[in-house]
């Protein structure tokens, strides 16, 4: 049996897996209310859009617990990714498992988990307070950076399907190098099994 | 195998878990204090709520300014949600030109009173250009006109205690505003729009504006204010209609 995850590692993971798909379910649910998608500061019924969703309106329900759904999840996902980026700097995950080509991932899997990490998270926390009128009042370069409120939104909508991608491959992986034994040394911590994976 | 529950880690673990339910207990007293526990703090997602609420109230200016934009940028299609109020009283106001309208201002203030839609545009204006953005998704840029709600606060007297202040419209709903809010200098009671009296269903004769919070804040065909210590006595005690069909009470988001 091999050590392959540290204990912050596989707690945060599993923690930051409840968060993110509480984050998807609360996400639908509030794109619900508007399928569609629009660039710059401003978008309505009635305005051009840069993308009409091919989904149903659905005005009354489900953007309220959505909302207060998505808040919860995000702050789970954001202080558990705190405490994963400090961990991980501090013990030097990072550098062992993702930064040096010695590591148990090849370079493409290095290179995807650094840019979920250090990319396409922050970039999603990022353009998410954007969206806050009482965040923006405070720093408007968080919105003019992005163009507009509209655009910060479009883009948090192209992240999350950045990052649906990510899962869906990192899951295909994890089954073709044998989901039991990842799945359980991402319980346990060990792996029976040689240094190949996901 | 050694022995977990030795007398002395029981008496340890009992000591660290009343001190932390006391210091839990403290603390949260203390955050109610200064404003930082939301009407909607209970349950599961009113830990979300608190946590956005309270680090919001806590870590940013309470008198940051809503971008404000150019006449250029004005949005040609302004839409709204909901019709307006079907109520006989708020009809008969709106057939005769809202002249026997009058917006009561009563609750914690030394001098309750009332204000006709000419004595409110005698006072000083205010007028800004500000994005509203919907909860649903959509939003839209426009340029509002109105008396700041904080000179009428000044000139009933707000009370030392006062916490919140209340918003009745002619409809069922109703809506509050924190103290840091109600007396930020964009909170409006506007009425125009767009170099226009306020359209009817944009909340004729008067509505209020809050460019730091999403749309359904602006409380529209408003009626009567109340200044008040706490929410707990209107409707189900969660500070506004919204969380009671389900949405956040704070929605600056």
């Amino acid at each position: 049996m091999a050590p392959r995850h540290s204990a912050v590692v596989r707690i945060t993971h599993w923690i930051a897996t409840l968060g993110f798909f509480g984050l998807l379910v609360s996400g639908i649910a509030i794109l619900l209310a508007h399928p569609r998608l629009y660039w710059g500061e401003t978008g309505s019924v009635g305005t051009p859009s840069l993308i009409d969703l091919p989904l149903p309106f659905v005005l009354v329900g489900q953007s309220g617990w959505g909302r207060y759904l998505h808040f919860l999840a995000a702050w789970v996902c954001v202080l558990t990714g705190l405490l994963y980026v400090f961990s991980g700097l501090l013990m030097r995950h990072f550098r062992k498992n993702l930064l040096s080509a010695s590591a148990a991932y090849n370079l493409l899997q290095r290179i995807a988990y650094l840019v979920v990490v250090f990319v396409l998270f922050p970039l999603m926390i990022w353009t998410g307070l954007a969206m806050s009128p009482a965040i923006a009042s405070v720093l408007p370069a968080l919105v003019t950076a992005f163009g507009g409120q509209q655009s910060a939104r479009t883009i948090h909508f192209f992240i999350t399907i950045a990052l649906i991608l990510f899962v869906a491959v990192h899951i295909t992986m994890v089954c073709r190098a044998g989901f039991r034994t990842r799945v359980g040394a991402m319980i346990t911590g060990y792996s029976a099994a040689g240094k190949e994976g996901a | 195998m050694r022995n977990f529950l030795t007398r002395r880690s029981l008496i340890t673990t009992g000591l660290a878990t009343a001190a932390g339910a006391s210091g839990l207990a403290a603390a949260a007293r203390l955050a109610d204090r200064y404003g930082l526990i939301p009407p909607d703090h209970g349950g599961i997602y009113g830990v979300g709520e608190t946590l956005t609420y309270a680090s919001q109230r806590l870590l940013m200016s309470h008198h940051s300014l809503a971008r404000e934009f150019d006449r250029s940028q004005i949005s040609r299609v302004a839409p709204v949600n909901g019709d307006p109020p079907q109520r006989e009283s708020y009809r008969r106001l709106l057939a005769g030109g809202f002249a026997e309208w009058r917006l009561t201002v009563d609750g914690l203030v030394a001098r309750p009173a009332g204000f006709s839609l000419a004595e409110l545009k005698r006072y000083p204006s205010r007028t800004q250009i500000t994005h509203q953005a919907c909860e649903e998704g959509w939003s839209f840029i426009a340029e509002w006109t109105g008396v700041p709600l904080a000179d009428i606060l000044n000139l009933v007297g707000v009370l030392p205690q006062a916490r919140y202040v209340v918003f009745f419209p002619f409809d069922e709903s109703w809506d509050s505003l924190d103290m840091p809010d109600a007396w930020h200098p964009q909170t409006l009671l506007a009425y125009a729009m767009n170099g226009q009296e306020l359209p009817t269903p944009h909340g004729a004769p008067v509505r209020l504006r809050v460019p730091r919070q999403l749309g359904y804040k602006s409380v529209k065909y408003l009626s009567r204010i109340t200044v008040t210590d706490t929410l707990k006595n209107i409707g189900e005690g969660l500070g506004s209609e919204s969380p009671e069909i389900g949405y956040s009470w704070y929605a600056g988001i």
